[in-house]
């Protein structure tokens, strides 16, 4: 009796136990490494899930070839990584290695989950004078040591279907906002005859919180806004960027030169699709070439995006965020050495050329900058968006907020344009609301 | 316990050869010590896997969301949570103030939250109540009938819901291809089913999909205690359908009933899968209920401590109605049947 009754308590015990570990360590966990297996959160850089993994299939097989270390790949979609990043930094239990988008860099930081990019970090990535500036910069908050390695480079430009552009007699891509939509208003078109319009001339995700609030920084800079003023509080209910948000979600509501369908879109590939099917002529984007390549589509062209007036500069002149994907080493990492080699191997010459060509992303290195791969004319303007008319996205511990109550008010607005109308007065109380939550969260 | 006393007592009582003149001596005697020992913890080491299960899962959590709507917790600490700074009732006052953006947001989910979950249940126990009425009498392919109206529930709630996402999609949605192409209602306008007034419908539609086999399942099983031949007595007095449903079938699916609509309530007004696969991160204002608003301010502006102070005073709500319900409602056990 006395054995049987340890043995069933100690059973019971050890059940209890195991239960308890496995219902704590759920969710996002991910699988413990052995020390020659790392893992790696990638971000979406292809035009699905899949297509990012096998691109970076070769590149991963040749750290593994050179180095021994298994690489676990986990390529995460843009809707969820945020959130998956904040589980894994709040849970402490996440992937060795992750891409974080750059503008989160600074919000990232402040959480302190991160490892600093110093010592042998910095020594692995080969010191932050191979880097472009402007890229470098994205690291961390200014002053602070960065805690995130500029990865692929990327900046907004338009895009634009050369076949529809020929048939509405268009011959040049428009260079002002008054130009851009009167254009779009050309291009958008009833093409089988049932009284509505099924080519439209602009696309966008009406529904990707993050591309909005994207528009919101440029339109709102172009405009003579800012997000915030100089003493940090958020300003995103002042008039200039009202203004800027109104002309981007009247391209919708008033001026009826977007698809109402486009509000439900949150995937940037969406709206690829649709310019690519004729289904609308012109859209804002960082990277669309890989899309365009793998459905073999060739009637594109590519412009800057346009401006309020023509050849502003300055603030007024922004047509882009500095765009990119960072990378990130967790601190909680039980194998630091090998993902500061993967980090390491990442950002090396060889591997940033591959990878930003297979992504059509910009290499983040100079001495990768002048491979002939990136000498076309869609990387020279992505190269000239960047260099001249691209500012950071406020450099701030509550980026990531920010962009959230930004993104989704102009989400909100897209809906409502969508299934009615949209007032300046719907618009200037949608973002008060976002920058009382803002006040709120400070 | 009761085991101990059922072995000591014939022992103590009956048997002849006691010599002994000190009873407790001789149980003790019987009984080694240890052993009795033993016996009188065995319950507690039974339930004691239970308990620290209970503990780890449930009681530990809550309690931490407790203390999280107290502090002050944004990204900022939130590797280091514990010196979260302490700020009181500060989370709740934000929460709960009408004036501000947050608070009014906060009400207005609330009654929203509250009528989604009357019309989610009502709509769930009807359809339930008539699937188990059709399905108690016997009649050929029953047995098929009844596998197929359980199919939503059987299905993972993530696939299901992600289908209707689809389904409900305005350009292609399979919903539009058959309201608008195949029987040409709303004109020529495709509505949008996932955005605006719309949503809310859709939300409701999709939870009572996927929560009636529930009800469905819980009724037919309470309905195979009621004996046929009650209904037999009331057919020959000449009981019309309507009247033995009222009259019989009702109270006797009572106690059944009870339980069910608790639970369903509580389930849907915590109700958090739904929109989320429907809608994603952010739900549309005139769909936005109380789960949501709860993770979109704690995950979305990282505002952890007004998550938290926000879920305190759903738990509140949630056990003030669930007390005064089995109170009021349940039926009160033994000496009520």
């Amino acid at each position: 009796m006395k054995n049987p009754l340890k043995v069933l308590s100690a059973v019971a015990a050890t059940a209890a136990l195991a239960l308890g570990l496995s219902a704590c360590g759920g969710g996002g966990s991910s699988p413990q490494a052995s020390s020659d297996t790392i893992t790696y959160w990638a971000s979406d850089q292809g035009n699905s899930l899949d297509d990012t993994a096998a691109k970076l299939k070769p590149t991963l097989d040749r750290f593994t070839e050179k180095t021994g270390v298994k690489v676990q790949l986990e390529v995460i979609s843009w809707t969820d990584l945020y959130n998956r990043i904040l589980t894994a930094v709040t849970s402490g239990d996440g992937p060795d290695v992750l891409n974080i988008g750059n503008t989160w860099a600074v919000t990232l930081q402040e959480t302190g989950a991160f490892e600093p990019v110093e010592g042998e970090l910095l020594e692995a990535v080969g010191g932050k004078d191979r880097f472009l500036k402007t890229s470098w910069s994205t690291g961390g908050a200014e002053g602070k040591t960065p805690t995130s390695v500029p990865l692929y480079g990327l900046a907004y430009n338009m895009y634009y279907n050369t076949k529809l552009f020929k048939e509405a007699g268009i011959e040049k891509a428009p260079t002002t906002w008054d130009e851009f939509v009167a254009d779009a208003k050309k291009l958008t078109k009833d093409t089988n005859g049932d009284g509505k319009p099924d080519q439209w001339g602009f696309t966008a995700a009406g529904a990707s919180v993050s591309a909005n609030s994207h528009q919101a920084f440029v339109r709102g800079l172009q405009n003579g806004g800012t997000l915030f003023d100089a003493g940090g509080k958020p300003t995103f209910d002042s008039d200039p960027q009202v203004e800027g948000v109104k002309q981007f979600v009247d391209l919708m509501a008033t001026d009826k030169v977007m698809s109402p369908s486009d509000a439900e879109l949150s995937q940037g590939s969406q709206k690829v699709d649709n310019l690519i099917n004729g289904k609308a002529a012109m859209m804002f984007d960082q990277s669309p070439l890989k899309n365009f390549a793998a459905r073999d589509f060739k009637d594109w062209g590519v412009a800057p995006i346009p401006m309020m007036t023509a050849g502003a500069t300055g603030e007024r002149g922004t047509q882009s965020h500095v765009a990119g994907i960072n990378l990130s080493v967790f601190k909680n990492s039980d194998n630091k050495a090998n993902a500061i080699k993967l980090a390491a191997f990442l950002t090396s010459d060889e591997e940033q050329i591959a990878l930003n060509k297979a992504y059509s992303s910009l290499p983040v290195v100079t001495a990768a900058s002048s491979d002939p791969a990136f000498q076309t004319e869609e990387v020279k303007a992505k190269n000239d968006a960047l260099a001249n008319h691209s500012l950071p996205m406020p450099l701030i511990a509550k980026e990531g907020q920010m962009e959230t109550l930004t993104g989704t008010a102009i989400k909100n607005l897209f809906a409502k344009a969508a299934t009615g109308t949209v007032s300046e007065d719907d618009i200037r109380a949608a973002l008060k609301d976002a920058n009382n939550q803002m006040a709120a969260a400070q | 316990m009761s085991h101990s006393a059922l072995d000591s007592g014939p022992a103590a009582a009956g048997s002849p050869a006691a010599v002994d003149p000190e009873p407790g001596q001789k149980r003790a005697a019987s009984t080694p010590p240890v052993r009795k020992r033993l016996r009188s913890f065995l319950p507690y080491g039974l339930i004691l896997p239970a308990a620290i299960l209970e503990l780890l899962i449930h009681i530990g959590p809550m309690l931490l969301g407790i203390w999280i709507a107290f502090i002050s917790l944004t990204q900022l600490n939130l590797t280091n949570w514990l010196n979260a700074p302490f700020v009181g009732l500060q989370n709740f006052i934000n929460g709960l103030n009408p004036d501000s953006t947050i608070g009014q947001a906060f009400f207005s989910t609330v009654g929203r939250t509250l009528g989604y979950t009357i019309l989610v249940v009502g709509f769930s126990w009807v359809l339930g109540m008539a699937g188990a009425v059709f399905l108690s009498s016997n009649f050929r392919g029953r047995a098929l009938l009844r596998t197929f109206f359980l199919v939503p529930y059987a299905l993972p709630a993530y696939v299901g819901t992600i289908a209707w996402a689809f389904m409900f999609n305005q350009r292609d949605g399979a919903v539009n291809q058959i309201l608008v192409d195949t029987l040409h209602l709303f004109g020529d306008e495709r509505p949008f089913w996932l955005l605006g007034q719309n949503s809310f419908g859709a939300m409701v539609i999709v939870n009572v999909w996927q929560l009636w086999p529930f009800a469905f399942l819980m009724l037919m099983a309470a309905l195979q205690n009621v004996p046929t031949d009650v209904y037999e007595a009331a057919a020959i007095d000449g009981a019309t359908l309507w009247q033995q449903f009222r009259r019989i079938t009702l109270p006797m699916v009572r106690p059944a009933n009870g339980v069910l609509l608790m639970v369903m309530s509580l389930w849907t007004f915590n109700q958090f899968n739904v929109p989320f696969v429907l809608f994603g991160a952010t739900s549309p204002k005139e769909a936005t209920l109380i789960s949501p608003l709860i993770y979109q301010n704690s995950f979305g502006s990282w505002n952890f401590g007004l998550g938290g102070a926000m879920s305190v005073l759903l738990l509140i709500a949630l056990f003030i109605a669930s007390a005064f319900y089995i109170r009021m409602v349940l039926p009160k056990g033994a000496d009520n049947d």
